[in-house]
């Protein structure tokens, strides 16, 4: 049968504050699933455009599929959050690039012609389901020396990036993360960041963490603003004994969710939603496990290269700072000086956090609200590196586009 | 006031050290829309959803603190409104019963009614607005406290939403008569304080709460406490205005008032208090002056505190609750053989009934047999129609029906019908020879470990077994009719019933969603014995020469649910003769038959009552029938002739030991005949109209059981 591909849009995002993983987090009585649930209410509730019984797909991502992040989420966390029975769903796993990828399959789908318009997002709760819970490593990974043993530790694969990049200083990386922070604030206050958020009901019954009862996070729990750089000087490097990595250069072990709408362009214009980005391309790469944070230059050349662009012809960046040194290594490839405006406008997860799974769609929320703002810049890309050697880059295009400089 | 709120307090909490006590935490949150900060309080006991958060002193010495906190808050300005929500799934069920249980005087209970008012009375006066958000079960004090309040919005998963007091024998105390006619209505108000009360205790969903106006707001169970916030944040920035009807204050209130009366005749006939002291609440708040109101909430409930009724109230309250889930003398739950299939003798009404019970609760296959196919073939039909009946209610869906009309079968030939069955009943004719040879024929063909259960209503169990080679397997399973509606099950052990086979019925009785009570194998068990030597004794009382109305108006002080001659005519009086003379066999010196009973019977009537002009009337014909005796007695001593006959059997019973104690009867007569909560059954009744005393020298329970503690 005779097909035509699809435009892919992102119609929408939301997501969850991000809490602090462990006893005093805002989320440690709080389920995964039901971070995921009411996300996807609230997603619905601002798009009353889309019957919910034209949702063709609920793709959720969670690293650890156990218990609460279990039980095929996407599916469950449908029914729980009252879309029809009708409506399928299914979970998907490529650990930090889970909600990315929940959103490039479904698009995929939708460019083939077998859906309309799906939710996708992602979910982790690490007080919950702290990393490497429950995993079973191939013995054969060691004995066969497959991988190096620091692999399966994502902080010393940043310390290993620091050492393949010498001019990546622990310094630079500190910089960074204080920019992080700053730019993080700034966006608060001009309230950049709540627009998206989806307040969340919180229950404290060990007063070690505040008081207790019932409450309501509305902004993320992770952020510093006003961290120096001597601040972070002094912190102690956890993964290498004087190493460069540290909880300051790094985003923290964090619990949230994210959601999307993602649709066929001409569905989404037939039901009046909106049409926040269009899908240029996208891509995933592999590199050697131990270096997981060079993922994002592979991908990237990748993405580019299908595009058929060239990385001037990207306007804004949002890229997922799970390591200051990751970030930098792509910026560095390219030669885009580590402040560069065009960078994190909002921050990025040293600020805010980062909830595995979840982060992708964050960035996508981000990179379109400052596609709103800046009509002059055509093409955007996220980029975010992924667990045991691998990259996603996903390159978007501004419906808001008004023919400037970029 | 002399004595703080917090000085009552202590004093209360300091009677009542047992009380699990409801924490009241205050959090702190940022509102949605910039609408700003706000102070949330939690109810909780610490517990899960199965104990569910109540008000005892202590908790609301906790919930009083919190408001301490809350006002000077309000007051400096740093909040800008205060909400209330419970813990997951519970809002809070209202007062500690047991430590209403506890109080002996007056003062004590006065203390108790003030305390509250005094303290949610502050939700409606601090210097902010208050919200209370519905979250999970709410009754009573929940609800009360939530009247307070100056919005509400409520949860559509609500499962369960009252004001139960009338129900158990109180009032709605802590501000619900004052305050709910004057949120709602009167009319509304009298159905929700009145009519559901005594309706079994019928319980609102969170739609319905919605719907009468009691919740200003409705959301869904996902993100009910997010959207609560929100809508909260909207109503303070006046985005969002709350509408509420103009409550009529003219003569629709009084109508609803007298509706409430009429209401409340129909169901207590005057024998239990607390309804019409709501009502006299309700009636006077429609000045709108609410302190007058919450004064005489206080006094009423100390009254009611005091009396007889609500001690009975809690005390049967008690009985159903706790007592029904654990009977008495059951063996241990472990010896219970499973039951994957039923055998049902007999495939008559009787026999059909138990069939769809059988199948709708244990969902095994169940067979009917009969002498002839016709009979099989008409008790299928009725289980597949009332399956059908089911089908239409939306009570079951198709997929279920066929599942059920699946699983019940006839068949002619007992063998093939229960060859692999692991409970027989049987349902057939009353008389002790068909029993014995049906017993005997399912003895032929169904596997030795199958339970042999008899429906039987007045046979002896033990004679029934006596002709079988495993007389222990045979246990008595007797039902009360409607056997959808009456919750009782009496299980009757033979003298040679092991434990198995009783551990196996009490947990098939369980599986039925009965209350099951082990009653020894003595004539006519529990209920039909003592509501025969009542009825007797009525009988005996009109045969000698008092006028049937008299008779029959002796009784009312107690508020059954019917009188004496109606509840005959629901039996049929060929039944009620038929076990009248059973017991006159076992007991002739107590049981009568009464010749005028018996010549109604024989005149074919059905019933005593003609109804032609709406109210019951003396039918000309039964009137012809009958030969009265010339003494006449007035409705006291009717009334002492019946209770006293009452009070003797059941001591007769306990010595015997029918039951274990006391409380099983009063569990029968509340489960199978429908006596009311503030009789306690009838033995507190008895106890504190002094008829035990009277009889049998002592009273059936000791001081404190259903009455005030000494």
């Amino acid at each position: 049968m005779p097909r035509t591909v699809r435009d892919v849009v992102f119609v929408d995002g939301v997501r969850t504050p991000f809490g602090k993983a462990g006893p005093k987090g805002i989320y440690h009585e709080t389920r995964a699933d039901d971070l995921v649930v009411k996300s996807i209410r609230e997603l619905l509730r601002r798009n009353p455009g889309l019957d919910p019984a034209k949702i063709d797909e609920v793709a959720i991502a969670a690293t650890t599929q156990i218990g609460d992040q279990g039980l095929t989420l996407g599916r469950t966390a449908g029914i729980l959050a009252g879309l029809p029975q009708s409506v399928p769903g299914y979970s998907i796993d490529r650990m930090c690039a889970g909600a990315l990828t929940a959103v490039t399959t479904t698009a995929g789908s939708i460019a083939f012609g077998a859906y309309d318009a799906v939710i996708a997002g992602g979910v982790e709760h690490m007080g919950r389901h702290p990393m490497g819970e429950g995993v079973d490593p191939n013995p054969r990974f060691v004995s066969e020396k497959l991988v190096d043993q620091s692999a399966m530790f994502m902080g010393m694969t940043a310390e290993n990036l620091h050492d393949r990049f010498p001019q990546l200083t622990k310094q630079r990386a500190d910089e960074y993360a204080v920019l992080s922070q700053e730019k993080a604030a700034k966006a608060y206050a001009n309230g950049r960041i709540q627009q998206d958020l989806v307040p969340i009901a919180i229950r404290r019954t060990s007063p070690e963490g505040g008081e207790t009862g019932w409450g309501l996070a509305t902004a993320d729990e992770p952020m510093r603003p006003g961290t120096t750089l001597e601040n972070l000087a002094g912190l102690k490097t956890p993964f290498r004994p004087h190493g460069r990595v540290t909880a300051g250069n790094a985003a923290g072990l964090n619990d949230g969710a994210t959601a999307s709408i993602i649709a066929a362009e001409d569905f989404a214009r037939e039901h009046e939603l909106p049409v926040k980005m269009r899908l240029v391309s996208y891509a995933f790469a592999g590199v050697e496990p131990e270096v997981m944070g060079y993922g994002p230059v592979p991908a990237t050349e990748k993405a580019l290269a299908k595009a058929g662009l060239s990385i001037s012809d990207i306007g804004l960046f949002e890229l997922n700072e799970a390591f200051a040194v990751q970030v930098i290594a792509l910026l560095d490839h390219y030669g885009i000086a580590d402040d560069d405006p065009r960078v994190n406008q909002y921050g990025g997860a040293i600020a805010f956090g980062h909830p595995l799974a979840s982060s992708g769609v964050r960035l996508l929320t981000q990179l379109a609200r400052q596609f709103e703002e800046q009509p002059h810049v055509r093409y955007g890309l996220t980029s975010m590196c992924v667990g045991f050697g691998m990259g996603a880059t996903t390159i978007w295009e501004n419906p808001h586009f008004d023919g400037g400089t970029k | 006031m002399s004595t703080t709120t917090a000085e009552l307090l202590k004093g209360a909490a300091e009677l009542f050290p047992d009380e699990v006590v409801t924490s009241a935490h205050v959090r702190h949150l940022d509102l949605p829309l910039g609408a700003g900060r706000f102070a949330l309080i939690t109810l909780d006991n610490g517990f899960d959803h199965t104990k569910p958060t109540t008000f005892g002193p202590g908790s609301l010495a906790n919930l009083n603190a919190a408001l301490d906190q809350v006002e000077k808050e309000a007051a400096d300005g740093s909040i800008v409104a205060v909400g209330l929500t419970g813990k997951p799934f519970i809002f809070a069920v209202g007062a500690d019963l047991k430590g209403v249980e506890i109080l002996k005087n007056h003062e004590d209970a006065l203390a108790i009614g003030r305390s509250g008012h005094e303290v949610f009375k502050r939700l409606s006066s601090l210097a902010v607005p208050t919200f209370a958000y519905y979250n999970g079960a709410a009754m009573g004090g929940g609800v009360e406290v939530g009247l307070h309040c100056t919005y509400r919005t409520v949860v559509k998963s609500l499962p369960a939403f009252a004001l139960p007091e009338v129900f158990l024998g109180l009032v709605p105390g802590w501000g619900g008569c004052a305050l709910l006619p004057n949120l709602i209505g009167p009319e509304k108000a009298v159905s929700v304080i009145i009519e559901n009360s005594l309706n079994q205790n019928k319980q609102l969903k969170g739609p319905q709460v919605f719907e009468l106006g009691i919740a200003d707001a409705l959301f869904e169970g996902a993100d009910f406490l997010e959207q609560s916030l929100l809508w909260t944040a909207s109503v303070l920035k006046g985005e969002t205005t709350v509408e509420r009807p103009e409550v009529d204050r003219g003569a629709s209130w009084d109508a609803a008032v007298a509706k409430g009366r009429e209401i409340a005749d129909s169901k207590v006939h005057g024998a239990a208090p607390a309804a019409y002291r709501a009502l006299d609440i309700i009636a006077a708040v429609k000045n709108g002056d609410l302190q007058s109101a919450y004064d005489a909430e206080d006094k009423a409930l100390a009254d009611l505190i005091m009396g007889g009724e609500l001690r009975s109230g809690i005390y049967a309250f008690n009985l159903v609750q706790k007592r029904a889930k654990r009977p008495a003398g059951a063996p241990d739950k472990n010896l219970a053989r499973p039951v994957t299939k039923v055998g049902v003798v007999g495939a008559g009404l009787m026999a059909s009934q138990l069939a769809l019970l059988f199948l709708r609760r244990l969902e095994v296959p169940v067979v009917l047999t009969d002498i002839d196919q016709e009979r099989i073939d008409k008790g299928v039909g009725y289980v597949h129609a009332e399956i059908d009946k089911l089908l239409l209610k939306g009570r079951v869906n198709q997929d279920t029906a066929n599942r059920y009309k699946a699983l019940v079968t006839g068949v002619l030939d007992k063998a093939e019908g229960f060859s692999d069955a692991d409970f027989v009943i049987e349902a057939v004719f009353e008389e002790i020879g068909v029993k014995q040879t049906v017993f005997a024929e399912v003895e032929a063909v169904a596997p030795a470990h199958a339970i042999l259960a008899t429906n039987t209503s007045s046979l002896s169990v033990s004679e029934m077994a006596s002709k079988l080679k495993n007389p222990e397997r045979v246990v008595g399973f007797h039902f009360f009719n409607p056997v959808a509606v009456l919750p009782l099950l009496e299980i009757v052990r033979g003298e040679q019933t092991d434990d198995a086979s009783l551990a196996t019925a009490f947990a098939v009785a369980k599986k039925l969603k009965k209350t099951a009570v082990l009653t020894k194998d003595a004539p006519a068990f529990v209920v039909n014995r003592i509501l025969t030597r009542f009825m007797g004794e009525i009988q005996n009382v009109i045969d000698e020469g008092t006028p049937i109305d008299v008779a029959e108006r002796s009784i009312e002080p107690l508020g059954l649910p019917m009188s004496p001659l109606v509840l005959l005519e629901l039996v049929g009086p060929a039944i009620g003769l038929h076990v009248s003379e059973t017991l006159n066999r076992a007991f002739p010196d107590r049981f009568t038959v009464s010749p005028n009973l018996k010549a109604v019977v024989e005149a074919g009537k059905r019933g005593f009552y003609v109804y032609d002009s709406g109210k019951p009337e003396i039918d000309p014909e039964v009137a012809a029938l009958l030969k009265q005796g010339d003494v006449a007695l007035t409705e006291e001593q009717a009334r002492d002739r019946v209770l006293d006959a009452v009070a003797e059997e059941i001591g007769l019973m306990l010595d015997e030991g029918v039951v274990a104690e006391a409380q099983d009867i009063d569990l029968c007569l509340i489960t199978g005949a429908g006596w009311p909560f503030h009789l306690g059954g009838i033995t507190p009744y008895l106890d504190r109209a002094g008829v035990s005393e009277r009889v049998n020298g002592k009273p059936f329970l000791a001081q404190g059981v259903a009455s005030v503690p000494a």
